[in-house]
């Protein structure tokens, strides 16, 4: 018999075996007819207008590149509406916007500090374009990445349209981390989106039409994530969300771990603190795969990391204690046994094992479709090192943080 | 609106439950194979004994000389360590495993005897130690006792330990415990047909050790 507290951790691992099953049956369910959308990407029936909006707040350092990036899309300038809206930096982030003045039709606005959602809610309260959406101060897009965007607004019933996000230009280790974790995030909208079921419309270069903005009235503070929460409320009226997964954007992804630590600690508490607001939606087939699906599966996600973390804690706390005890009592450690004998084969070693390797088949999954195939394969040696080590860290605290009700500050 | 196909939900949970139930049958398998492992070892020293006891009842024909510690079995040690981790690993009652802890320990008490009867035979001063514990959660010493006696083997080689569990349902094992006069209070050592109480550590044991036994 297993005790209780290993019992947990079966069912645990059931569950997150689950989830991970769902999305490798959805790829193979789905994989020829992502196929066949890349084919017709850049063929578009026409060219909506579009607004894209650029809230920034102290990014004098990437705001240029940002803006750069947007005027060299391959877009019908006169379709083509660029507002940079500066809230309230206390950098040189307008004197860079200054320099963009009257150049291609780009606007500029200036107000007081108010947050990213004031920041986009200024500029829609000025939009009148068939179409709109965010670019966040730090992120760059393609040449083609717009087109291959408004391409799946030839269906009528979508409503918003996500990219597929790369890491820009990653060569410190946290960034190779994050470079592999991004590309699973790709797979992963992917499926998503073919499932109906994203959970987030990212600040970096989702579309919208308009007409969600009018029907659904402009973003919220929604606990610092704002495009978490729009994602939600787009779901609660069935609004349709899909991804392109062929339009490349690329974000500066934070390069230390204080900066990481900050951004996921308020994504993830973010997300903890929506899904109270929006808890009718949890389990409820009306809201199809996304309340069904979506929604539990990142809440037992969280909840099951810091469980296995938790477990694992008390286990090598057992071990180390016990081979501290060895040295006390005889001052020199044991070597090592190298007999097969010794070796874990409990069912836990196996289907950890099975969960890795579709991990691992879904990052390589991810980089193929990120066309980052080229590569060092090294983040992923170093996502599979590292990355269970450091998400405890921000998802601790969000958790603690969620349970007191505690405010996350933007930056 | 969205859209909610149940009959996936199903197909998932029965792929899971496959993938589940292969990383049981699996770990069953290598942890029966472990197991035949663990009996395999057990009956080679049985045959061991066995040659060596043979061996004893010649010995009016032969000379001490050729009667070596040698004879005894050298795999007692291995067949604990693997027997310690597999009770550790598939829990305590395991019927598989009681049986082969019963098994091992009947071994043990025939190598004993059998290195006594020698010993005696020989005019050798008995180098055996004899270890009474239990994890049964009532002997806080006896991790530390183990590591210390793990230890005394590894630097003595010709030192024999032989450790019983004291809750161990084993009619042997309740006499071996009456004819020492061992009470409850554990780790219980015995050296030298003398019983000590209560934790030993390395300087204490090593003292009590015959001073011929040889370091590594």
């Amino acid at each position: 018999m297993e005790s209780v507290p290993t019992a947990l951790v079966y069912i645990l691992v059931f569950i997150s075996l689950y989830f991970e099953v769902f999305l490798l049956l959805t790829f193979l369910e789905k994989r020829k007819a992502i196929k066949r959308e890349e084919s017709g990407l850049m063929s578009l029936a026409g060219y909506p207008s579009v607004t894209i909006i650029v809230p920034c707040f102290n990014e004098e350092k990437t705001l240029a590149k940002t803006v750069n990036s947007l005027l060299s899309l391959n877009y019908p300038k006169n379709k083509l509406s660029i507002t940079i809206v500066d809230d309230g930096s206390t950098d040189k982030t307008w004197e860079v916007a200054k320099l963009f003045e009257n150049k291609n039709g780009i606007r500029l606005s200036r107000k007081k500090n108010g947050g990213k959602h004031t920041a986009l809610n200024y500029a829609l309260a000025q939009t009148k374009t068939e179409l709109v959406g965010c670019l966040d101060a730090d992120s760059f897009v393609e040449k083609d990445t717009l087109t291959k965007i408004v391409k799946y607004f030839e269906d009528k019933e979508v409503m918003a349209v996500t990219p597929a996000i790369k890491v820009h230009n990653p060569r410190k280790i946290l960034e190779l981390v994050q470079n592999a974790e991004y590309n699973l995030g790709i797979f992963f909208r992917k499926m998503l989106g073919a499932i109906d079921a994203i959970q987030v419309t990212p600040g970096p270069f989702s579309i919208f039409r308009k007409k969600v903005f009018d029907d659904l009235g402009p973003y919220r503070e929604a606990h610092n994530t704002e495009d978490l929460e729009m994602a939600f409320r787009m779901h609660e009226s069935h609004y349709k969300i899909v991804n392109s997964h062929k339009a490349f954007v690329t974000t500066t992804a934070p390069a230390t771990l204080k900066g990481l630590y900050g951004q996921r600690l308020r994504w993830v508490h973010g997300f903890l603190e929506n899904s109270i607001d929006y808890r009718h939606l949890f389990l409820n087939p009306k809201y199809g795969n996304f309340g069904m699906f979506m929604l539990p599966a990142a809440v037992f996600s969280v909840l099951s990391v810091l469980y296995l973390v938790g477990y694992t804690i008390v286990n090598i706390g057992m071990y180390i204690s016990d081979k501290i005890l060895e040295i006390r009592m005889l001052g020199v450690v044991n070597s090592f046994s190298v007999d097969l004998f010794f070796i874990n084969t409990g069912a836990l070693t196996f289907l950890f094992i099975a969960m890795a390797l579709i991990s691992f088949f879904m990052i390589i999954a991810g980089k193929r479709i990120a066309e980052d195939m080229k590569r060092t394969h090294a983040d992923i040696a170093y996502f599979f090192l590292l990355y269970g080590f450091i998400v405890p860290l921000w998802l601790f605290m969000a958790v603690y943080n969620t349970v007191l009700s505690r405010k996350i500050s933007w930056r | 609106m969205h859209n909610f196909d149940g009959k996936k939900y199903i197909y998932v949970l029965a792929i899971t439950s496959m993938i589940f139930f292969t990383a049981v049958f699996l770990s069953n398998y290598f942890n029966e194979k472990k197991i035949a492992q663990v009996r395999e070892i057990a009956d080679k020293i049985a045959i061991d004994i066995l040659s060596s006891e043979t061996q004893y009842a010649l010995l009016q024909e032969s000379s001490c000389r050729d009667v070596s510690n040698s004879v005894l079995s050298k795999e007692l040690n291995s067949l604990a360590e693997k027997l310690s981790y597999t009770e550790e690993s598939f829990g305590k009652s395991d019927g598989e495993i009681l049986s082969l802890k019963q098994y091992y320990s009947l071994l043990q008490i025939k190598d004993y005897l059998l290195s006594k009867r020698i010993a005696e035979k020989c005019g050798l001063k008995s180098t055996s130690v004899i270890y009474i514990y239990s994890n049964e959660g009532d002997c806080p010493d006896c991790e530390k006792e183990g590591y210390v006696l793990t230890y005394l083997q590894e630097t003595y080689p010709e030192l024999r330990v032989y450790s019983f569990d004291y809750h161990l349902d084993l009619s042997v094992i309740k006499t071996l415990l009456s004819v020492y006069n061992i009470k409850g209070e554990l780790p219980a050592i015995v050296i030298n047909e003398h019983v000590y109480y209560g934790f030993k550590d390395k300087v204490e044991l090593e003292s009590l050790l015959p001073k011929k036994l040889k370091k590594k």
